[in-house]
């Protein structure tokens, strides 16, 4: 490849990823994006100039190596990849699906200043895929036994990310999970046909594998408190990463009405209890002809497709700025949007309206315009007067963000908090105002990205690890 | 997986389940609950705890068979397990010395009001409880309640035993004759907590009720049961279930506790028509 002329190589057209037919993928819950054949991965990875100082390292919030798992690919060496991988990212397959490459790693790519970035994700992807379906799962060798326990509250990226971390370093290590499984919104919130749930589950066999305990069914602040774990069940330290979990309404007339879901509500009963496959699985769901989806950001985008794959015919999104400034990641809008989203940009809802009978007919929304930047730099929505206007629907799914659920801070004394409700934790370790209590993820930044939730975890670690050999051999 | 150690019939119909639980035993307080999920394919579903045993880590459950859930965990023998118990969970009621209090139990509500009537009790209060069903057979835990209570009435709708009439006439009529509560608890069906609002808020008597709106996680992640109060979305789970009686849209809670009656009841029909064994192995 020297022999390329400085500035041919990287010039071809990235690889497109193979996907399911829109038409047929809105009424199944299969993945849609397919995945890079070996071929078309070697062909995508050769497109890497191995830049000396890699820009798109710098993208990644976990740092991984990627000109050397992408030149692994390139030489086929897939095995080699995955091990590189792992290095950095415990949760590879994971991270190749549903981080927001564009504004990370390959936003920083140098092909794309005069071509199109190196498609990193997908490569990411397919090592991982690659060594899954070698049915293989090399498992690290950890460090001899400390003799110190560590609690992890809540399995989500974070918690999932420190609990490998410390099992590595041979601590003792117990996930406390409230739901029936483990994953966090890896298993109730995105979608299977976004993220198969297989993957995720294997990602937690990984973890099982390293030694650490799986509690599930154990909400911490109720079956018992923080205080209790270290107090009198002997644990050394405690990493929370509770997530942003407690749903937000936009208080306006008619939220309580049947047919009404919050987005978490939606996606819990579809996703982790699987209304998707009612009656077989108990428990139900609503859809109805008509949805109209309110936000626009990644959980507004999954509400939106899963409505369609229960059966919606008409499905709208319904957001009050414009699509530019939609949060979501851009590919899933356009997966959307070819699904047949409708997009209601400009949009806001101000009420919605009954038939009579304590369901949902109606919802009333106000068209917008743009005015001046907001504090956010974006500019702010205004209400145009008198441009209210209905839409019939049938369900209505509020998708305008979540919060922190406030039950491990009110249980734990002197855990201090901002005033959104989130935990304070030092930006570099985790640690929170409590001695040996860490803390990351969304619960301390408010709902982020998997990848940001994972680099926390991966500092508290750290940081744990530090703290228990500071207290000498147990 | 949670093993059931007894099991007892208290009506055809109502259950009395003892349950291996012991974090939860450890911990629960009255007007706690938990969230149980049977099997895999198993929907979440919210009961009581009627009461427990820190010593032995059980808890006991006492469970109306009105649906596809119910009704399945009906066909569970001692011995059985279930898969997921999770708790204890909602806000524990608020126990101190007001002086008398009435406790008012209807149907199934009876269970979740006794170990309240306990704890009322011995924290010194004079209790009055007052319970009722539709009918003689149909009533349950009068032994317990007896127990509990510094005084026992109880009614039947139908007047086949104690009193003829619902139990808040016999409030009304308790409180005609002199006696006067300085605090009641209300639990039962939806007409019958806000019945029971009614007569509190008539003779002003600070009360809570206990309500039950459909739940899932039952910790606050999903929203699925959010009440009316005072005018504010609430989260029942999280923020209850107790609530004060005067201040609960008794309207709402009736109607969102409706929203799946097509497909509860096309579950039901399916579970009684492959004898209780479909759904749980598949
Ligand atoms: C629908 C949806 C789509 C998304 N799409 C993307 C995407 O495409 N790309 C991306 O990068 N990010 C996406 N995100 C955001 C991303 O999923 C989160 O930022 C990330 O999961 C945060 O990880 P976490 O570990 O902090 O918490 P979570 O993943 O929220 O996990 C927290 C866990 O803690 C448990 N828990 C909570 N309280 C307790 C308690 N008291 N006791 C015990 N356990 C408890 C919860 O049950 C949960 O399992 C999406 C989020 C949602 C909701
Ligand atoms: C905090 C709380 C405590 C409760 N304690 C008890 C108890 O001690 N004993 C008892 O017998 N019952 C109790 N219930 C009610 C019990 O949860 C329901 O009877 C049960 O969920 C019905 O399930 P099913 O499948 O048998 O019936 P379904 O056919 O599903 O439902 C019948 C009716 O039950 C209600 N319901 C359905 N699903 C749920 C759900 N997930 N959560 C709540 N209600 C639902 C609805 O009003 C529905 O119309 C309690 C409910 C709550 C919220
Ligand atoms: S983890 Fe995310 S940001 Fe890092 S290289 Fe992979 S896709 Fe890019
Ligand atoms: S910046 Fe782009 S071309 Fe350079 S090493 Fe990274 S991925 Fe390869
Ligand atoms: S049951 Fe989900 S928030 Fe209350």
């Amino acid at each position: 490849m020297s022999e390329n002329k400085p500035g041919r190589k990287g010039s071809e057209p990235r690889q497109e990823m193979p996907r399911q037919d829109p038409m047929v993928r809105r009424t199944n819950f299969d993945e849609v994006a397919l995945g890079y054949s070996a071929e078309q991965a070697v062909a995508e990875a050769q497109r890497c100039l191995r830049c000396k100082k890699p820009f798109c390292v710098s993208g990644c919030p976990v740092e991984i190596d990627i000109p050397g798992f992408v030149t692994a690919i390139a030489e086929g060496d897939f095995d080699g990849a995955a091990r590189k991988l792992k290095e950095k990212n415990a949760l590879p397959a994971v991270c190749g699906r549903v981080c927001p490459q564009e504004d990370q790693c390959e936003k920083y790519c140098v092909l794309g200043k005069k071509w199109e970035p190196l498609a990193i994700g997908r490569l990411e992807r397919f090592a991982a895929d690659w060594e899954a379906k070698q049915g293989r799962m090399s498992v690290p060798e950890t460090a001899p036994p400390t003799g110190r326990k560590v609690g992890v509250v809540g399995s989500g990226p974070a918690g999932l990310t420190v609990a490998a971390d410390l099992a590595l370093l041979g601590h003792e290590v117990t996930i406390f999970e409230a739901l029936h499984a483990p994953g966090g919104v890896l298993v109730y919130g995105i979608p299977e046909f976004r993220l198969p749930k297989s993957i995720v589950a294997r990602e937690v066999e990984f973890i099982e594998k390293l030694g650490v305990k799986v509690e599930v069914d154990f909400v911490v602040g109720a079956t018992r408190t923080i205080g209790e774990l270290m107090n009198e069940e002997g644990y050394d330290a405690i990493f929370i990463g509770t997530g942003a979990g407690l749903p937000y309404f936009m208080n306006i007339p008619g939220e309580n009405l049947n047919g009404v879901y919050s987005a978490n509500e939606f996606l819990t009963r579809s996703n982790l209890m699987k209304a998707f496959r009612f009656p077989e699985y108990d428990t139900p769901v609503k859809v109805g002809k008509t949805v109209a989806v309110v936000g626009g950001g990644n959980v507004a985008m999954d509400s939106v497709r899963t409505a369609m794959r229960l059966g919606a015919e008409n499905v709208y999104c319904v957001y009050r700025r414009s699509r530019a400034e939609m949060p979501a990641r851009e590919e899933e809008i356009e997966n959307a949007l070819e699904e047949g989203m409708i997009l209601k940009e400009l949009h806001n809802p101000v009420r919605i309206i009954d038939d009579g009978n304590g369901w949902v007919k109606q919802i009333e929304c106000i068209k917008m315009k743009l005015g001046e930047p907001d504090a956010s730099g974006r500019r702010r929505p205004v209400p145009i007067e008198g441009s209210e206007f209905t839409i019939d629907v049938d369900v209505v799914v509020i998708a305008i963000g979540q919060g922190p659920n406030p039950l491990v801070p009110s249980t734990t004394e002197g855990l201090e908090t901002n005033k959104w409700g989130n935990i304070m934790a030092d930006a570099e370790t985790g640690l929170t105002s409590l001695e040996g209590v860490y803390a990351g993820g969304d619960i301390v930044t408010g709902a982020a990205t998997v990848i940001l939730a994972m680099g926390a975890g991966r500092k508290a670690a750290r940081a744990i690890h530090e703290y228990l050999m500071s207290k000498g051999q147990a | 997986m949670h093993k059931i150690i007894k099991k007892e019939a208290l009506t055809p119909e109502i259950k009395l389940y003892v349950v291996d639980a012991p974090l939860i035993a450890t911990k629960v307080r009255p007007g706690q609950f938990v969230v149980l999920r049977l099997h895999e394919q198993g929907e979440r579903i919210p009961l009581t705890v009627a009461d427990f045993d820190r010593d032995e880590g059980t808890i006991t459950l006492v469970v109306a068979e009105i649906g596809k859930t119910t009704k399945e965990m009906g066909t569970l023998d001692e011995g059985d397990g279930i898969l997921d118990v999770v708790g204890p969970l909602g806000k524990a009621t608020h126990i101190e010395n007001y002086g008398t209090v009435a406790c008012v139990g209807g149907g199934i509500g009876i269970a979740p009001v006794f170990p309240i009537a306990r704890a009322l009790k011995a924290a010194g209060n004079r209790v009055v409880s007052i319970i009722g069903a539709r009918c003689k057979d149909i009533l349950i835990l009068e032994d317990w309640m007896k127990g509990a209570s510094s005084e026992l009435h109880v009614t039947t709708d139908d007047g086949s035993y104690g009193i003829h009439g619902f139990v808040t006439q016999q409030m009304e009529k308790l409180i005609g004759e002199g006696y006067k509560f300085d605090f009641a608890v209300g639990i039962g069906p939806v007409p019958m907590m806000k019945a029971f609002a009614g007569v509190t808020r008539r003779h002003n008597i600070k009360s809570i009720v206990s309500l039950n709106p459909i739940m899932i996680d039952g910790t606050g992640m999903c929203g699925v049961c959010r009440v009316e109060v005072d005018g504010k979305t609430r989260f029942a789970c999280v923020d209850g279930p107790e609530f004060d009686a005067h201040l609960v849209d008794y309207d709402l809670l009736l109607s969102r506790q409706t929203t799946y009656l097509k497909e509860e009841k096309q579950a039901l029909e399916r579970f009684e028509k492959c004898g209780g064994d479909c759904g749980k192995h598949e």
